[in-house]
């Protein structure tokens, strides 16, 4: 479903702030593959994330999703593959837009837009619907402004806008760090849900090891621009944190895993 | 005074046009759009041409203003979508290079409409109502009209897609939005209604003049303001769309009502601007202001109230 052939990004090119964010990267994702995505800061799991969604062009290689070479289209172009649920839950929606507006920007991703109305008829039984599977009673509330709702309302209204119409890929960037311990379980618990009921391909990126165990079929780990372990199957679900930190270690050369990574 | 005021009432509702195409940069994009006072000029200069010049029939020759308009937006579009410019900076260049634009089109810095038909002498003619009677008609039923056609065009895919950009471009890209498209769709929209309400005041005060634009975009950063001010004192606080777009039009009628009676009570018509500004500024300045004194108000240090 997704295929990374050599992909390389660095930034600041030819200054003493050059970093080479990716570093010939090659990755294949089977469809229906969950995978978690692990490292410390600036071991390139958001560029991974961003040179898929097109946020920049990648420097080279080849970035295919449902085998269509999409290494040169840009972001918006990209988005009728991808469904995305950001870090920040102010990013994934409209605050001045009501509830149902934003449902029904999300519906017609990827879809050129035209004249007709905005809200289809139909389309409102259809949000209350879905929005009543997130339990978080935001059913009732279908024309309220979404900058109304709590961060946590908002993250989960972003993960159904991007799963509203099925994604070939699933891109989760850490879309629960800035929610509170309670809040973010439930946007997970969503998460999981909506993955395996729609058996989506996804990439998620989080710095919680013991969701990056617990979750998905399979884990890679990335330090320095590189893919440094990828583990699925079996393996995987027989894997502890303390695994993972030695992976780590040995990776980074006996550094001792960042604080960041140990706390969680 | 009494035509003094209702001179005022359809001067506001055909300045209103412009409001209109104002409210959609400034109040949905968030872009305050200086090439309003460029557009709004070239708007009146080109559809004075097209009548004195070309002998155009004035529907036409609004129309072509309007046209002109649009134009001018999609200049300060590219600008800024293609380009990157800064949207204030993208429309002050454009605003400058309408200067010269406007007077190679007029040929001169002023063209008065002597001896030709326009919108209003024909209304006139077919109803027997005075000159500011006919422009209030006319001016209504194209404020009317605009109203309507915006509130549906806002509803639409596209339109709902314009209100997502002026909210949140990262969503918009995520979604498979082209936020440079909209952003251009809106500043050739805006800018022709602001194109079309030069052609309008341009037809019904009977002369183009090149500095007819300037100061446009406070007056209507005014009307808005003002139209915000009146709906949030209206019962029931006017939040719908549809009263958004209807209060930003009575509020350019209120300015002008405002200028029509401070000018009667002796103001130098050279003042005017400073008012407005003053005015614009105040509206800006006291919900802050108030919001913070009453923050400060509901402290207390105990927690009793």
């Amino acid at each position: 479903m997704l295929r990374l052939t050599n992909v390389s990004k660095t930034f600041n090119k030819g200054t003493v702030n050059e970093k080479l964010a990716l570093v010939g990267v090659d990755l294949h994702l089977e469809p229906g593959d969950f995978v978690t995505v692990i490292g410390g800061n600036g071991a390139g799991k958001s560029t991974l994330l961003n040179a898929i969604a097109g946020v920049f062009p990648p420097d080279s290689g080849v970035i295919q999703i449902d085998g269509a070479d999409v290494s040169l289209l840009s972001e918006h172009q990209r988005a009728r593959y991808l469904g995305r649920v950001f870090q920040d839950p102010m990013r994934g929606t409209a605050a001045d837009m009501q509830i149902d507006e934003n449902l029904a920007l999300a519906r017609r991703r990827g879809e050129g837009r035209g004249l007709s109305w905005g809200i289809g008829k139909a389309e409102r039984a259809e949000y209350a619907e879905r929005l009543a599977s997130l339990d978080l009673g935001l059913e009732d509330r279908l024309s309220s402004k979404v900058g109304l709702l709590s961060g946590g309302q908002r993250q989960a209204l972003t993960l159904l806008m991007a799963t509203l119409k099925k994604p070939k890929l699933l891109l989760l960037d850490e879309h629960t760090a800035a929610l509170d311990p309670k809040t973010a379980k439930k946007v997970l618990e969503l998460t999981a849900q909506v993955v395996e009921r729609d058996s989506l391909t996804t990439l998620m990126i989080t710095h919680n090891m013991n969701d990056a165990i617990r979750l998905g079929s399979r884990l890679i780990m990335m330090h320095e621009g590189h893919v440094i372990y990828d583990v699925s199957g079996e393996e995987k679900r027989a894997l502890k944190v303390h695994d993972l930190l030695l992976k780590f270690e040995e990776a980074s050369g006996g550094e001792l895993a960042n604080d960041r990574m140990l706390l969680s | 005074m009494l035509s003094a005021l209702t001179g005022a009432v359809s001067q506001g509702i055909l300045w209103g046009v412009m409001v209109l195409g104002l409210f959609v940069t400034y109040k949905m994009l968030d872009i305050a759009d200086l090439t309003v006072d460029g557009s709004f000029a070239l708007g009146g200069c080109v559809a004075a041409v097209a009548s004195v010049s070309l002998g155009l029939d004035p529907l036409v020759a609004i129309l072509l203003g309007m046209l002109a308009g649009v134009v001018a937006g999609l200049v300060t579009g590219l600008l800024h979508t293609v380009f990157d410019i800064p949207a204030i900076l993208a429309g002050i260049l454009t605003q400058i290079a309408l200067w010269s634009v406007n007077l190679r089109v007029m040929g001169k810095s002023n063209t008065p409409l002597l001896n030709v038909d326009t919108v209003f002498t024909r209304i006139s003619a077919l109803t027997g109502l005075n000159q500011a009677a006919s422009a209030m008609v006319v001016g209504l039923v194209v404020a009317a009209a605009l109203v309507a056609a915006m509130y549906w065009f806002f509803g639409t895919e596209i339109g709902s897609a314009l209100r997502a950009t002026g909210n949140n471009e990262d969503m918009c890209r995520a979604l498979g939005i082209d936020v440079r498209v909209t952003k251009l769709i809106a500043l050739a929209l805006s800018n022709g209604l602001v194109g079309l309400s030069g052609a309008l005041i341009c037809q019904s005060q009977k002369y183009a003049d090149i500095g007819m634009g300037t100061g446009a975009i406070v007056i209507g950063l005014a009307a808005i303001v003002i139209g915000e001010v009146l709906g949030r004192l209206t019962p029931g606080k006017l939040q719908a769309f549809g009263s958004r777009l209807t209060s930003a039009v009575v509020g350019s009628v209120v300015y002008f009502l405002i200028r029509a009676i401070v000018l009667q009570m002796g103001l130098d018509a050279n003042d005017m601007k400073l008012l407005s500004a003053v005015i614009v500024a105040l509206a800006l300045v006291v919900p802050t202001v108030v919001e913070r004194q009453r923050q400060r108000r509901s402290y207390s240090k105990g927690g009793e109230r």
